[in-house]
């Protein structure tokens, strides 16, 4: 009997090794993941800084022309202050505050858009060479803050795959791992800006 | 059949499987597939005769062997209803066009006019180039200057042979070829290769030192190392009668690929670039 009761401890403690083994690989995978979910995240911030710092020069451009519609001018100004208002802390990615992050956003992408379109109505503007690569950075930055947002969304789910997986979940609610929100496909007037040439 | 051929058939089917299965799942069925051998230029949607495909892709192959930077040419009859620019940057991703770390492909997407429907291009620059081809330079000099206005006369070829030469002189000085002479570098010709370039050396060397004492050991070697570079261009170049300038390249490796081109390296790209429809 005696032997038995030894034989049984010693698996015991063997399981508990390996799980608490388990746990710290799991966790430790879970940290590396954790980490380019925020690289990612800062590549997309990246981006729309981008085309943040890219604003002043571009309404400085459009001013010179005196009879350019103000208001749509402001509007522009206005929802770049409102969208560098808002920024999210990396290490809390969650649905609400990205929600929030893509909100300020979509508002400058749709203010810039209209500039866009009013645009079409002054050829001498079209004309100018400043203006013309202003045009295509915009066009760029668009084009980038795309792509980063398809990589963060793609990193962000392997993410949450892995953390809300069973047994995994475990340790992801031990050690408190949170679901990382996404970037939602843009909904009508959030749409970027299509510049046409 | 007996138990162990059916076990190993079952173990053949269970590979193949895991060999495409990821492929089919992740949906990239929109997008075509690598060829192979491995292309730069790939005519998918039939513009280009065989003679100028073959000049651009030996064009762009002796540019890779030179810079290890890879300019790539698709052109697509659809784009299965993406942006022209999402559908280039995902391409070029799934391909991996330029090398890993450096980010230095390029994609010259083309979806070319057909009736009513519109044509398509898009210059895709990977990380590693937005810096000498920014945004503004993609779209003025390649896509206002060359290829909008080639396409719209219909003439493919003229547009791209114009802006991969543009491309190549913007892109020139970024990268060197240590990557690709790294990644080929194992063939036995890179022995010989080096074993002509030290003998040269040697031979100047004590050429050199028999008529002129006074002059540095410095000076000798470069004029050697030069000259060794030299023949050993030379001698390649007859060797495999390619008229790339620097298939010396490959007389230091990869002596089997010949004047071929080697494979994508896995670069990145982050939508840099520019297009333009006609």
């Amino acid at each position: 009997m005696k032997r038995t009761g030894i034989i049984v401890v010693i698996v015991i403690v063997v399981l508990l090794f390996l799980g608490f083994q388990w746990g710290i690989s799991t966790g430790n995978k879970m940290v590396t993941m954790d980490e380019s979910v925020a690289a990612a995240w800062s590549q997309v911030e990246n981006v729309y800084q981008r085309r943040s710092d890219l604003i002043p020069n571009l309404v400085s451009t459009v001013k010179g022309y005196a009879d350019f519609e103000k208001s749509t001018l402001t509007a522009v100004i206005e929802a770049r202050a409102k969208a560098t208002q808002v920024t999210v802390d990396p290490t809390k990615l969650t649905p609400e505050s990205m929600q929030q992050f893509q909100q300020a956003q979509g508002g400058l992408s749709s203010a810039l858009g209209r500039l866009m379109v009013v645009v079409e109505k002054y050829p001498e503007l079209k004309a100018n060479e400043g203006f013309l690569n202003l045009q295509a950075q915009l066009e760029g930055t668009e084009n980038r803050i795309t792509v980063e947002r398809q990589k963060f969304n793609e990193i962000a789910r392997g993410y949450n795959t892995y953390i809300r997986q069973f047994p995994q979940s475990i340790i992801a609610s031990m050690r408190n791992f949170e679901k990382k929100g996404y970037f939602e496909a843009e909904k009508g007037a959030d749409k970027a800006p299509k510049v046409q040439f | 059949m007996n138990d162990k051929q059916l076990r190993r058939y079952f173990a053949l089917l269970i590979l193949l499987m895991a060999l495409f299965l990821p492929n089919i799942s992740s949906g990239q069925g929109e997008f075509p597939a690598r060829t192979e051998p491995p292309r730069l230029v790939n005519d998918f949607a039939g513009v280009l005769s065989s003679e100028q495909q073959a000049f651009l892709e030996n064009k762009l192959v002796s540019f890779n062997q030179k810079t290890s930077t890879q300019i790539a040419i698709v052109t697509v009859k659809s784009l299965s209803g993406y942006d022209k620019a999402d559908y280039a940057v995902k391409l070029s991703e799934l391909w991996g066009i330029g090398q890993k770390g450096k980010n230095n492909g390029i994609l010259i997407l083309v979806k070319p006019k057909v009736g009513n429907e519109r044509g398509e291009v898009f210059v895709a620059v990977g990380y590693g180039l937005e810096a000498v081809v920014p945004d503004a330079v993609a779209r003025q000099a390649l896509v206002g200057a060359e290829l909008l206005p080639a396409f719209r006369q219909n003439d493919y070829f003229k547009g791209l042979d114009r802006s991969t030469d543009v491309l190549i002189s913007l892109t020139a000085g970024e990268f060197t070829a240590d990557q690709y002479i790294k990644s080929t570098g194992k063939g036995k010709s890179g022995i010989s290769g080096f074993v002509l370039i030290m003998i040269i050396l040697v031979i100047a060397f004590l050429f050199k030192r028999g008529s002129n004492e006074y002059h540095g050991i410095g000076g000798s070697t470069t004029g050697g190392f030069l000259g060794g570079l030299l023949l050993g261009d030379m001698l390649s170049r007859r060797h495999d009668g390619s008229w790339n300038d620097f298939s010396g390249g490959s007389g230091f490796g990869g002596g089997s690929s010949g004047s071929s081109f080697g494979g994508f390296g896995g670069g990145s790209f982050g939508g840099g670039g520019a297009g333009g429809s006609w």
